[in-house]
């Protein structure tokens, strides 16, 4: 009897904890995915800034428009066809004001350059500086663009990247654009998802980098096949191939892609090129869709290891959009931001906020994926991502966009989508085995959202309240301080959707410092210098980079929000060609333009 | 999954099971634990070792708590141990607590969820189908691939199918499976997708997990072979109804009420002739 009374009350404990147990779950649940209902009218300034959206007050009335490929792809189309929207930032016209050129993707349709007036207005130049009609089934369609001055004239070039043809257009004082052609050496058909410029030998030279999405045999437009698909979600080797092209400085680019070991077929969205093993030369790390990410580490210029299942980053396989780096916490160490997908009730991969850790043997960091504890796993099917302080207060934050297929709003494609994609390779590669979309939605319907850093350890999602409310399938952010004001601006672009460009309303309180290096032995851009800024006690490092975040580039000129601070103690350049410059005390609230100076 | 430690009380093998060296309650942990580490090894398929470190830790130390609190005695942690690799390798999330919850709900549940001595739910089917029916926001199921190759999938079924026999269970692994092909065809029929992409699930991994350890699972299924039969066409047939309704966890949700159902008829008319 006394075991008997023993079983009945342990029973009635357990029953109790079994149902707390249960409600925990679900709070717990409730409060990881809670962050973004932070739900507002009209913005307001309780974080130091507002973000309003003005792309029609500023002049820019840009609409993306998507591919239409071969009709064996017709009952998946909207989402083969779901990338093109980007954007790209520089200052091509050297008139000291940003402007940026925006991408389409519809056969026939027109790319756009936005030149700065200087006055808070923008003005379409593409057409007649010839960098509006790229988009044709001959040559392909628009994925993306990506500024670099290859030929150190002081004129940003561009590098257009295609489902197609790649082209390079060369700068000529900011007049024209003169496609090089052939004679770059380029190849001469890449279904790219990304491409970069890097210095990778130190030459003083800028090379490219090209990684390609779909198969290299695909011409989307003409299927031989409708095997085209990945050979599995998460274990994909039947990408497109990566290029890696040395400019031989004579105009002429040559492929070094396996010599140099950067060869691989995964499914490639995004790139960032920076020194992140801290021995001066640029490393590669490579977002991939449908696979693990890749770290492709430089050993001297001579020849590169991939290194991601070493390091950590390389090691669990999702969905991977995006690539940007960020001293998350002021302490000089850049981590990797990396979007995947989060789809409640679907599939939750979670984004990856990969902080480099203790040099081990080789100088290599252990990264950690903290985007959980830092609260910027969950952001919806996460596209485009960029670091920058959105607010001033010295502490780096992040816009991210979101979404993948808008349709109609109360279907959804998820089911199907999830029962295909856990099929064998046999089945998942054959776009013909796919179910229809049948006009249904896959994580449409999105809003961006604005993770706001506490400048300790967690980021908040206030998109709602600074302002942001767009629900567009959101790709390509870019982030550009557009009237030389001192305050981030936001550029998104949006897959069959407007161009956005939010303005960035910051308490003028806060205090701020822009850097604009220009290379003399190094490359012009400056593509590769790392800069720290010390100040009040903290330290802030950003690189200069071409491509960041996904088919997009923010300005080259970095941005350093200082809070209340009214002096930097010290500013310490390491220009590509190694050497070291201290800048004391340069003065706040200011654009400095710096060159790298003579010798060491 | 593991019901409870009285999982040694498995069936006698047929015939040929003197043949074999190792007895059969340390086939399935063999047999899972291969499968984990044959996938990881292979194709790195945990983000980290500490989530399905978790799971097992918290399934084995829930399960001596529980059962030295309950019973007055350590029971065997091999049935806690499958309940927390399987639910260390089903269960998928960026955070750690679900890797707890599921596995401490899992045993949970063999405690609580009892009538007239008996359980009613597989415990790792609880704890999954709660996971995932609580927790939406942060917790899915295990829904890709392990790589490409036909080979280790040919090898797990295998082995999967080897140990079940051995076991005396493959009636129950078969029936499901032939079940499950024939609704695929009906499925394909009602909604116009390709049957490859209907049949597509059950090439994955998180279903042979189901097939070999779930359902075969012999605290909780019924006990005459010929209702074993008929109580996994029934989850397949529910499993149906609730594809075509597009509910993404179906299998799970389909055993969670057909399995519990079976169980209380059982019970009932156990109860029934015993007067």
């Amino acid at each position: 009897m006394a075991v008997d009374r023993r079983q009945q009350v342990a029973r009635a404990a357990w029953t109790v904890v079994l149902a707390a147990s249960l409600v925990a779950v679900r709070t717990i649940n409730e409060r990881a995915a809670g962050s973004a209902s932070l739900d507002g009218g009209a913005p307001d300034a309780r974080f130091g800034f507002t973000l309003q959206e003005s792309a029609a007050a500023l002049g820019v009335d840009f609409v993306h428009q998507a591919p239409t490929f071969d009709s064996r792809l017709d009952h998946i189309m909207p989402q083969v066809a779901a990338m093109g929207a980007a954007v790209a930032v520089a200052d091509f016209d050297r008139d000291g004001w940003q402007d940026f050129y925006v991408t389409s993707s519809g056969e026939g349709s027109r790319n756009r350059l936005y030149r700065n007036q200087g006055n808070d207005t923008f003005v379409d130049v593409a057409d007649e500086v010839g960098l509006a009609d790229v988009n044709r089934e001959d040559v392909g369609v628009s994925m993306g663009a990506v500024w670099g001055d290859y030929d150190n004239d002081g004129w940003e070039d561009l590098l257009l990247y295609r489902y197609g043809r790649p082209e390079l257009f060369r700068n000529e004082a900011g007049r024209r654009f003169v496609p090089v052609g052939e004679a770059a050496g380029l190849p001469a058909h890449v279904n790219a998802g990304t491409a970069t410029w890097l210095d990778y030998d130190l030459d003083g030279r800028l090379d490219l980098f090209i990684a390609g999405y779909w198969p290299d045999s695909a011409d989307l437009w003409r299927l031989d096949t409708t095997r085209i698909m990945p050979e599995s979600f998460e274990y994909a080797r039947n990408g497109g191939r990566n290029y890696l092209l040395r400019n031989r400085g004579d105009g002429r680019f040559e492929d070094v892609t396996d010599p140099m070991g950067v060869a691989s077929n995964r499914w490639t969205l995004a790139v960032v090129a920076a020194d992140i093993s801290d021995d001066g030369y640029p490393d590669l790390f490579l977002a991939n869709d449908y696979g693990v990410s890749e770290l492709f580490l430089n050993r001297d210029g001579t020849g590169f290891e991939e290194v991601g299942e070493r390091t950590g980053v390389g090691r669990s396989p999702k969905s991977g959009m995006n690539a940007a780096l960020g001293d998350v916490f002021n302490d000089g160490r850049l981590a990797i931001y990396k979007t995947n997908i989060s789809e409640p009730g679907q599939l939750v991969q979670g984004n990856d906020l990969w902080i480099p850790g203790d040099r081990a043997g080789g100088g290599l960091p252990e990264y950690q994926n903290l985007a959980s504890s830092m609260g910027v796993d969950l952001g919806g099917w996460s596209w485009g991502a960029q670091f920058g302080d959105l607010n001033n207060d010295g502490a780096l934050d992040i816009y991210q966009a979101n979404g993948y297929v808008s349709s109609e709003e109360l279907s959804s494609y998820w089911y199907d989508f999830g029962v295909i994609a856990v099929g064998h390779s046999a089945i998942i590669a054959d776009a013909a085995n796919w179910p229809a979309m049948k006009g249904r939605s896959l994580s449409g319907h999105q809003r961006s959202r604005v993770w706001l850093s506490d400048g300790v350890s967690r980021l908040s999602d206030v998109a709602a309240v600074v302002g942001v409310h767009d629900t567009f399938d959101g790709r390509a952010v870019a982030l550009a301080d557009l009237g030389n004001r001192g305050a981030l601006d936001v550029l998104v672009a949006n897959q069959r959707g407007p161009l956005l460009v939010y303005r960035n309303h910051v308490d003028p309180a806060r205090h701020w410092i822009q850097f604009e290096l220009e290379g003399t032995a190094s490359n012009r851009s400056a593509i590769g210098a790392h800069v720290v800024v010390e100040w009040d006690g903290r330290r802030q490092a950003q690189v200069v980079t071409a491509a960041s975040g996904f088919s997009a580039q923010n300005q080259r000129r970095l941005h350093y929000g200082l809070g209340d601070a009214a002096d930097v103690e010290r500013v310490v350049i390491r220009w590509p060609s190694g050497r070291e410059q201290t800048i004391e005390h340069p003065a706040v609230d200011t654009i400095h333009r710096v060159s790298e100076p003579d010798g060491q | 999954m593991g019901s409870d430690a009285k999982v040694l009380s498995t069936p006698a093998a047929p015939g040929g099971a003197r043949r074999f060296p190792i007895h059969n309650r340390f086939l399935p942990p063999i047999l899972i634990t291969s499968i984990l580490l044959s996938a990881h090894l292979s194709f790195g398929i945990l983000e980290g070792w500490e989530r399905t470190g978790l799971s097992i830790a918290t399934a084995i130390a829930t399960e001596l708590v529980l059962g030295a609190i309950t019973y007055g005695a350590w029971l065997n942690p091999a049935s806690a141990y499958i309940s927390g690799i399987s639910a260390g390798i089903l269960i998928r999330s960026p955070y750690l607590w679900p890797y707890f919850f599921a596995s401490f709900i899992s045993i949970l549940s063999k405690y609580v969820l009892r009538w007239r001595g008996r359980h009613l739910w597989n415990p790792t089917n609880f704890g999954v189908s709660a996971m995932l029916f609580l927790a939406p926001a942060t917790v899915s199921v295990l829904s890709i691939q392990w790589g490409n190759a036909v080979a280790p999938m040919a090898v797990i079924w295998l082995l999967g199918a080897v140990i079940t026999w051995r076991v005396g269970r493959l009636h129950i692994s078969a029936t499901y499976v032939v079940s499950f092909l024939a609704f695929s065809v009906v499925r394909s029929v009602i909604t116009g997708t390709p049957w490859l992409a209907t049949v597509a699930p059950i090439t994955g991994p998180m279903y042979q997990l189901f097939i070999f350890f779930m359902i075969t699972d012999p605290r909780t299924t019924v006990r005459p072979v010929w209702a074993q039969c008929l109580v996994v066409v029934l989850v397949a047939f529910v499993e149906m109804l609730m594809r075509l309704a597009e509910v993404v966890y179906a299998p799970f949700y389909a055993l969670f009420w057909v399995g519990a159902a079976a169980m209380v008829v059982e019970i009932w008319l156990d109860s029934r002739r015993r007067g």
